[in-house]
């Protein structure tokens, strides 16, 4: 017997996709969640989460890196100087501040958190929180 | 003096070229400022990911070409999980003028950003006419 192709189950798998995205832990507003700068790119490696960030131009001693529960906070300046008689010819980089949260679905341990700036690259290790592991349950 | 604008993330462009790469990733447009002072033009781009080693600079034909590599075995063992940007190789070229002294280019990668001085050519320095 033929099935139908039903148009409308489509959209709703779409919508329940993203009403379970919305509501999974991600992306949640953080204390000063604003704006989307820099780009972030969030990776699993076993059970920890490591956050990439790209923030060209930015260093160390211009960043600023929070850590709270599930969020994170990256804020920060992005200078880009040319100059006093400089005459320019083609603008393309951007500057300014920026502040941004984002909120992974499980508690960081705040100790153990590491980051690296390098190439203009922000990588976050971040680690699930003891008292946040799930406990293996044997079943007998 | 350009007006400054909002500090925003600026999407990735890919780069539309004639020929194709023999490599096997995506190459985007790095954003790039430019800009001339008296003795100098100063090419400023952002290559975020990109080590040292990894940047090819060349001059050939009056045609300046910059290439640089991602290295994504920094990658492996990790699953995305979610994602904003893409990763991928930059490639950018420009067309010199002959006010360009070819053979006096120096670089500088800091923080992912790449900084080429072209010295420019002697004859197309200004020069101060005193007057008797």
């Amino acid at each position: 017997m033929a099935t139908f192709f039903d148009p409308f189950d489509g959209l709703l798998q779409f919508q329940q996709a993203l009403d379970s995205f919305r509501t999974s832990g991600w992306l949640g507003a953080g204390p000063s969640a604003g704006g989307g700068y820099p780009p972030i790119n969030i990776f699993r490696k076993g059970d920890d989460v490591v956050a990439i960030a790209e923030v060209p131009g930015i260093s160390k001693a211009d960043l600023e890196l929070q850590v709270l529960g599930k969020t994170v906070r990256i804020a920060g300046r992005k200078a880009v100087e040319y100059g006093d008689k400089a005459s320019l010819h083609r603008r393309e980089r951007l500057a300014g501040r920026f502040d941004r949260a984002f909120t992974i679905p499980f508690e960081i341990d705040a100790d153990q958190v590491k980051a690296e700036c390098r190439d203009g690259m922000l990588a976050l290790y971040l680690r699930r929180a003891e008292r946040d592991k799930p406990k293996s349950i044997a079943v007998a | 003096m350009a007006a400054s604008q909002a500090l925003e993330v600026q999407e990735k462009k890919e780069l539309a070229s004639k020929d194709e790469k023999t490599v096997p990733a995506r190459y985007y447009v790095p954003p790039t400022d430019i800009f001339e002072t008296e003795d100098s033009l100063t090419v400023v781009m952002e290559l975020p990911g990109v080590e040292k080693q990894a940047i090819d600079v060349n001059v050939e034909n009056d045609v300046l070409r910059i290439d640089a590599r991602i290295d994504f075995t920094k990658y492996e063992g990790l699953e995305p999980l979610y994602t904003e940007y893409n990763v991928g190789h930059f490639a950018r070229s420009f067309t010199l003028s002959n006010k360009v002294d070819q053979q006096q280019i120096s670089a500088q990668l800091n923080d992912g950003v790449l900084t080429l001085t072209l010295k420019k050519a002697k004859e197309a320095l200004p020069r101060r006419i005193a007057v008797g």
